[in-house]
């Protein structure tokens, strides 16, 4: 009795010992995080105004405005979402609906996982050599944008992949009872059920191509360019502007790289919050 | 009254191999129109897996091989001519557990329609409300059909895609444990639903519950896998009545009082 009581308490520490060291790690994350963010939003809210959101640099950037940055990134992050979105899913309803279980789709599988393991810029390297050079794109949102869709479409192919996955078997053997075809129960049954997840996925995957810097630097932007007016044309962008900036030569006000670190990071914020949320709105609808 | 003719199946020697293993073999027996026709025998004797022949959805599982010949209506369901989209509308099912579409219970129903075509709404109207007064579900949600199917029961739920089976007007309904994941009210319900229908549809059902083959089938087919080593197989069938009451073959016998499975 003695023996086995002694033993339960020594079980009952080690699990209070297990809860707060778990619970210190995430709570430590949740600290870096909201450190970041708050430092952030203290050292770059000052300003933040509306001659700042909406005029270009004056003066080698210690001045003015980043509307160049912000429109670069929204016009690049676009391009991107329509390169990558459809292909991606496209190829993520092949993996999930259709590949037959072989060695061939498990190649497939495992390239693209290798794809979203390359560093990014190795992507930049790539499209500096395939849609700068080769195809003679030059420096250009375009080519840009086909590059930062190389680095997105693994994620937005897992994404896809997964969500697909998780609608029941039970919802397609129903379909295809019912006389559907293939094709009819994917896009009818399959994809609306799953579409909070590939939403959510691809959205996710362009923010994180929003703020990369590698990929855009050799392939798209420009120390100081005009809004462009074309897709060959090229532009500015906030990583870039960010990086800029922070290592050259050029000595703009701290303020003004704390607000142009606090608009990405705002944008980027907003948009993966409103994803999630979208999604846990979806998945109260469709449950089983 | 149906055509004698109209949604029988004719089985010659059926076979059916997953990759290399032979799940089922040597099935010969007729399905008879207009009548209910039970599967039974203990877990993992091939019922499911003879039942899903029958409308070629073990084809979706790939690796599977369908031996010997099925005849619909005179008809090879395997020759190559036949396709099974097409076939699926003559022969619908209905699975063990509920499986709703996460839509609602007008699309639920409207569903099978739509896919070969019907847009007509008064004509959508039409068939909705028959397949679920056929299916025993129109008094209960007539006043509800715009609402989210997964409102239901589960023994609504059931029904619904009973209804859903229904609307595409299949001469043939497969039924793989309907009532298996319901409560008794609802099992009653549809057993009395399979009651209802059987005039004007032909229906096999898997069942593991033999009061329910004795309740409810014209005629009775028992299946078992002896051993893993060799494929499951049919026992004997005919005569629900006959059977129960005076089964020919001893493992049948062994099997209906309780002795095993």
């Amino acid at each position: 009795m003695n023996h086995a009581s002694a033993r339960v308490r020594r079980a009952r520490t080690v699990e209070m010992l297990a809860r707060a060291v778990t619970g210190a790690a995430a709570f430590g994350v949740l600290g870096v995080v909201a450190f970041i963010l708050g430092y952030i939003l203290y050292r770059g809210a000052g300003s933040i105004d509306w001659e700042f959101l909406t005029a270009p640099p004056r003066m080698f950037m210690t001045q003015g405005g980043i509307w160049p940055a912000i429109y670069g990134t929204l016009l690049l992050t676009f391009w991107t979402a329509v390169f990558a979105i459809p292909v991606g899913i496209m190829a993520g309803i092949y993996l999930a609906e259709y590949a037959p279980k072989g060695a061939f789709t498990r190649v497939i599988r495992l390239a693209i996982a290798n794809m979203a393991g390359v560093p990014s810029i190795v992507y930049g390297l790539f499209g500096l050599a395939l849609f700068v050079l080769t195809v003679g794109f030059g420096r250009s949102v375009i080519a840009g944008a086909l590059t930062l869709a190389c680095l997105t479409l693994p994620v937005i192919i897992t994404a896809t992949e997964e969500a697909l996955l998780q609608v029941p078997q039970d919802l397609r053997q129903a379909s295809l009872a019912l006389g559907a075809t293939r094709l009819r129960t994917v896009l009818r049954i399959v994809i609306p059920a799953a579409a909070p997840g590939i939403v959510t996925g691809s959205i996710l995957g362009l923010s994180r191509a929003a703020g990369e810097t590698a990929p855009i630097l050799v392939t798209a932007v420009a120390f100081y360019s005009p809004v462009p007016r074309t897709v060959f044309d090229e532009t500015m962008a906030l990583p870039y502007h960010l990086y800029i900036m922070a290592t050259q030569a050029v000595k703009p006000a701290p303020d003004v790289v704390w607000g142009t670190a606090l608009v990405l990071v705002a944008g980027v914020s907003i948009i993966n919050v409103v994803a999630a949320a979208w999604r846990t709105r979806q998945r109260r609808r469709i449950r089983w | 009254m149906v055509t004698a003719a109209s949604g029988s199946f004719e089985l010659d020697d059926v076979s059916v191999t997953y990759g290399n293993e032979t799940a089922v073999a040597g099935v010969t027996m007729s399905i008879e129109p207009a009548s209910v026709t039970a599967l039974i025998g203990p877990s993992g004797c091939g019922k499911s897996t003879l039942l899903r022949c029958l409308n070629r959805m073990n084809d979706e599982l790939g690796n599977v091989k369908v031996g010997g010949r099925i005849l619909f209506d005179g008809v090879d369901i395997y020759d190559r001519s036949v396709d099974p989209v097409e076939l699926r509308v003559r022969v619908g099912q209905v699975f063990q557990k509920p499986n709703p579409f996460p839509m609602s219970i007008f699309d639920n129903v409207a569903y099978g329609p739509r896919t070969h075509g019907v847009r007509r709404k008064a004509e959508l109207d039409a068939l909705v409300e028959e397949s679920l007064k056929r299916a025993a579900l129109w008094e209960e949600v007539k006043n509800s059909l715009k609402k989210h199917a997964f409102e239901l029961s589960g023994g609504q739920q059931q029904r619904l895609c009973i209804a859903r089976a229904l609307a595409t007007s299949p001469e043939v309904l497969l039924m793989d444990e309907p009532a298996s994941a319901l409560d008794p009210i609802s099992t009653q319900q549809i057993e009395d639903t399979i009651a209802e229908l059987k005039s004007s549809v032909t229906i096999v059902i898997v069942t593991h519950n033999m009061q329910q083959a004795a309740r409810i089938s014209d005629r009775t087919a028992f299946m078992l896998r002896e051993s893993m080593d060799f494929p499951a197989q049919l026992v004997e069938v005919g005569d629900t009545r006959v059977m129960f009451t005076n089964p020919a073959d001893k493992r049948t016998e062994a099997y209906i009082t309780g002795r095993f499975g």
